[in-house]
């Protein structure tokens, strides 16, 4: 028996003691070095070769994924490791850097209880560092820090022993602020980073080598040693005396959190059901003989097995076999396989108890973020917020017609496996309109569809996603319905920012049905609502919202469901382009009533809402946002101004200029709009020598002297005609 | 001057119209009607034309809500407005009459016989024993109303019949049945939960009422439920307490 395999019947023996397991997840700036330590540690763990360990990119097992050198899907691993005499289960799951597949990351976090913040000790903090720091604190899972390419201080940039001391200490203070600044209240003090405990380490996961204080304490090494391994060259000799993975691994054991442990403190954090119930006391103590309940956070295509369902064992066991719920699904599912996964293996076992990580197959109706149990109904685990949204779309249709029915269930199983990808029919033009993160988001998707599932398609040009919004108060503005037996009074104004940003980064969660009012209520008001107004709240539509501010009006109650859909209808096709609005608030002021029921349907109230709010919204100044995105680039100096002009052709702001050593790092903001094809143009005018990443950086005003030339673009196109229309179109 | 006479047709079918009705017909340029808000279920347009010996345009709800088709040509013509039953009782009338008399145009009304005065005469029961009418839209998903019940408990509650009239789709011709209505109500009664409708409440149906043969039937809601009442209008009525007068002449059902 080779030792991956004894390593995997050890597995199946730890699986069923959750105080030996820990479930962690790496996570880092793009390129700063996640996968290659993942790598490392399963090798280490004797899960893969050696050898290969560092140049196979085992996690990196999407052909496509090894191609681009990039991680694009959050895989997981399970590893044993041996601490202080004991067997360990470590559940290990690696997560992509690149800004586009955000939703990936938010979702890895979800399934782990530690991360393992990779960051680069040359480039130092990152934009992208700071998101998963913050996106591991929000998730309440724990954070411990290992900087890579330490070699390269002094291989490369010459620092000698002191400066290389220095700048590692800074490093890891401007790491310590941001976990300091953003961590829940209770750990604040808890989850500070230390190198005299061990919750800082260093190394390279290229070469294998990392230390810790109380591991050179145990090995009576000292970091002069070190220094001076790298210095001659001794790499090989390093990575014997001090392996990756006996250090990081250890660390693991000794700082993160075990499965019982951190669920006492997460699901009170990530489901909001009733916290007194049988249910919530199983998943709060881990209980293999609870409910089952399990978060899908990834669905895997495996061109054999299918769709797998991955995700995180809170209660309960999943046996193969069982019957479960997956929510908002009329349907059990049956549960096929249950398995382990080891890198692109997966190895099936009977049974796996809370606490785990499982790969499930059976699950036809989940989706990555399902919650599923063995109950019917339960409450659904909190929405995970991805800190960005779609903003380009491209019009996909099959090569050959014969194709169609293929490519709508190839988009279906695409929609499942990536929610961060939205799959919109047009009703109109019949196209199906895929919309992603970035166009690098959705060329890797097209390629999936291409080559995973050999469907040939012709795409678009990407088309940028905007959204519709309000600048000033305007109404209160009176819609009447096609009867005239019934009146609307609606008033419109931009939503608080705080509110809209809350709600934008989970903080206020408005998804499903609202349980807690009072709560809600209260949220608002400290992010600036008046008191009034958040106590008259009616509904959420993406960030915008629905209040009623009348008082006493016969058979509201029972038209409010008409009036809510008429909000829903006019928030996704805003007045000016038929695109989505985004933070607008909408004040019902006042409604006159027909009194039989018969004349206020739906036919009546929906159109009569639609017009009121479209002719406030004309009152209160309409205006589009587009998306932006942050740019950083570093370029040698002499040929900063080439990278510069990149800039500035694309409507850009430059927002920070810096030199560092014969470099120059700028910092800048741009319209993804005008981000198409970048990465050649920057290549070309720099000679390759520009490394750049990028980072969403939110909707902003579209100027506006260009407004109504983007709405006649956006309009025809949508075979509208190219004037939008005018108040007086709503009235009467 | 032009001028809009507003002209029931009444209950079933093309004979029902005053004697008054057909002879203001009789002098109008142009003859509009909409059947929409109710219709003559015993008589064809082509009936209607017959009996009154003119040419009759019908205009849908479309034409009649958002476009002024009968207010233009009553700024200069004389012009009747045909309407099933009696034109007042559905507000777009009311609504029209009062845009009318914005623009300076002459109106009156030629009532017809109306469902309202009907059911009671036609079961026997005291007109004056009717609260608040109500009306049930179709069954739908979302955003059904529970005023219809809400008004029906409170009838009940001081001793009050209640007339149910029933959801007319004249676009796609359907016609709630009173089977519908009956289940519309149980559906209430789930989700409402307040006693209104129960095994024993008294309730009736009826069908084609203007007709030579209407169906009428006295029972419970389960009765109703499984009654044939064939096709035409049909209605409801909920009784409240029964008047010794009214059981009587409900015993002939």
């Amino acid at each position: 028996m080779g030792r991956k395999e004894k390593n995997i019947k050890k597995a199946q023996k730890l699986m069923d003691k959750p105080k030996l397991i820990r479930n962690i997840g790496t996570a880092a700036h793009i390129d700063h070095g996640k996968t290659t330590l993942s790598d490392n540690l399963i090798a280490g763990a004797g899960m893969m070769s050696e050898e290969l360990a560092g140049r196979q990119l085992m996690l990196d097992f999407d052909e496509q994924e090894q191609a681009r050198g990039i991680t694009i899907n959050a895989a997981n691993v399970s590893m044993v490791h041996d601490f202080e005499g004991k067997e360990f289960l470590i559940n290990l799951v690696d997560t992509p850097g690149h800004v586009d597949f955000g939703g990936d990351v938010t979702r890895a976090m979800r399934a782990v209880d530690g991360v393992i913040i990779v960051v680069c000790g040359v480039e130092g903090v990152m934009p992208q560092t700071e998101t998963v720091i913050r996106q591991a604190l929000k998730e309440k899972v724990k954070p411990i820090l290992f900087i890579n390419k330490v070699d390269r201080l002094i291989t490369e940039l010459s620092l000698d022993g002191d400066e290389m001391q220095q700048r590692l200490y800074k490093l890891i203070q401007d790491i310590d602020d941001l976990i300091k600044s953003m961590a829940p209240p209770e750990f604040k003090d808890d989850w500070r980073l230390s190198v005299e405990d061990g919750t800082v380490a260093m190394g390279s996961a290229l070469y294998n080598w990392a230390i810790s204080v109380p591991f050179m304490q145990k090995k009576g090494i000292t970091f002069k040693d070190v220094y001076e391994f790298i210095e001659k060259g001794q790499i090989k000799e390093l990575a014997k005396t001090a392996p990756i993975h006996e250090v990081i691994l250890n660390q693991v054991i000794r700082h993160m959190p075990d499965p019982i442990t951190a669920q006492k403190y997460r699901i009170p954090n990530i489901w909001r059901g009733d916290q007194e119930s049988d249910l919530a006391k199983a998943m709060i103590t881990c209980d293999e003989h609870g409910p089952t309940a399990l978060m899908v956070t990834k669905i895997i295509i495996d061109p054999h097995a299918g769709e797998i369902s991955v995700g995180r064992l809170f209660s309960g066991k999943v046996t193969s076999g069982m019957m479960l719920h997956v929510d908002r699904q009329p349907k059990t599912n049956r549960v096929q396989q249950v398995s382990l996964s080891v890198g692109a293996d997966r190895v099936p076992v009977e049974d796996i108890r809370a606490g785990n990580i499982v790969a499930l197959t059976g699950l036809k109706d989940a989706i990555a973020g399902s919650t599923v149990s063995s109950l019917p109904e339960i409450t659904p685990f909190e929405e995970m917020k991805h800190y960005s949204e779609p903003v380009v779309t491209k019009a996909v249709e099959a090569k050959r017609t014969a194709d169609l029915p293929k490519l709508v269930s190839v988009l279906r199983s695409i929609g499942k496996s990536d929610p961060s990808i939205m799959v919109k029919i047009d009703e109109e033009t019949g196209e199906h309109l895929l919309s992603g993160m970035g166009e690098l988001h959705l060329e890797v998707t097209e390629h999936r569809i291409e080559n995973e599932h050999g469907v040939p398609i012709i795409s678009s040009q990407p088309i940028v996603v905007y959204r519709e919004s309000v600048e000033n108060i305007g109404g209160p503005f009176e819609g009447v319905s096609p009867n005239r037996h019934n009146r609307f009074y609606i008033e419109v104004e931009p939503l608080e920012e705080d509110i809209v940003k809350a709600i934008d980064d989970g903080t206020i969660s408005v998804s499903g049905k609202i349980e807690n009012k009072n709560e809600l209520s209260k949220q608002l008001r400290e992010f600036g609502m008046d008191k009034d107004e958040s106590k008259n709240f009616v509904d959420f539509y993406g960030d915008n919202v629905l209040l009623n501010m009348t008082k006493g009006i016969q058979y509201l109650y029972e038209t409010m469901e008409l009036i809510v859909d008429g909000f829903h209808e006019s928030m996704d096709e805003g007045p000016l382009s038929r695109e989505n609005c985004k933070g607008v608030k909408v004040r019902l002021v006042n409604a006159k009533l027909h009194e039989d029921a018969i004349h206020r349907g739906p036919a009546q109230v929906i159109p009569a809402v639609k017009n009121s709010i479209y002719g406030a919204m004309c009152q209160a100044g309409r205006i589009l946002l587009e998306p932006k995105q942050k740019v950083f680039i570093d370029v040698p100096s002499d040929i900063m101004g080439s990278a510069s002009v990149q800039i500035q052709q694309r409507r850009g702001e430059i927002l920070d200029m810096n030199q560092k050593g014969p470099n120059t790092k700028l910092e800048a903001k741009t319209p993804v709009a005008e981000m198409f094809g970048f990465s050649g143009d920057i290549r070309s005018a720099t000679g390759g020598k520009a490394l750049w990443s990028t980072e969403h950086a939110g909707f902003e005003q579209v100027p506006t002297n260009m407004l109504l030339e983007v709405v006649k673009e956006i309009r025809e196109r949508k075979g509208l005609k190219a004037e939008p229309f005018n108040e007086s179109h709503y009235s009467g | 001057m032009g001028e809009l006479i507003f002209i029931g047709l009444g209950l079933f079918d093309e004979k029902d119209i005053t004697i008054k009705g057909k002879e203001a017909v009789a002098r109008a340029d142009v003859v509009y009607s909409e059947f929409y808000t109710s219709k003559l279920a015993g008589a064809t347009i082509e009936d209607v034309e017959k009996e009154l010996g003119v040419n009759v345009e019908v205009l849908s709800r479309e034409q009649v809500e958002s476009s002024d088709t009968v207010l233009k040509a009553a700024l200069d013509k004389t012009v009747a407005f045909l309407t099933a039953g009696d034109p007042m009782a559905a507000t777009t009338h009311v609504e029209m009459r009062v845009r009318a008399k914005e623009r300076g145009i002459k109106t009156s009304v030629i009532h017809g016989i109306s469902i309202v005065s009907a059911v009671p005469s036609a079961l026997g029961v005291m007109h004056y024993k009717f609260g608040r009418t109500v009306t049930l839209p179709f069954l739908r998903e979302r955003g059904y109303p529970r005023s219809p019940y809400d008004h029906i408990k409170s009838n009940k509650d001081i001793g009050l019949h209640t007339l149910v009239l029933l959801d007319i789709d004249g676009e796609h011709e359907r016609y709630m049945t009173v089977n519908e209505g009956v289940e519309a109500l149980l559906k209430l009664e789930k989700d409402v939960d307040e006693g209104v409708i129960s095994d024993d409440t008294v309730m009736a149906g009826l069908a084609r009422v203007g007709s030579a043969e209407p169906e009428i039937t006295v029972g419970s809601p389960k009765e109703l439920l499984e009654h044939d009442f064939g096709g035409g209008l049909q209605c409801m009525v909920v009784f409240g307490e029964l008047h010794f007068m009214e059981e009587e002449a409900l015993g002939l059902f």
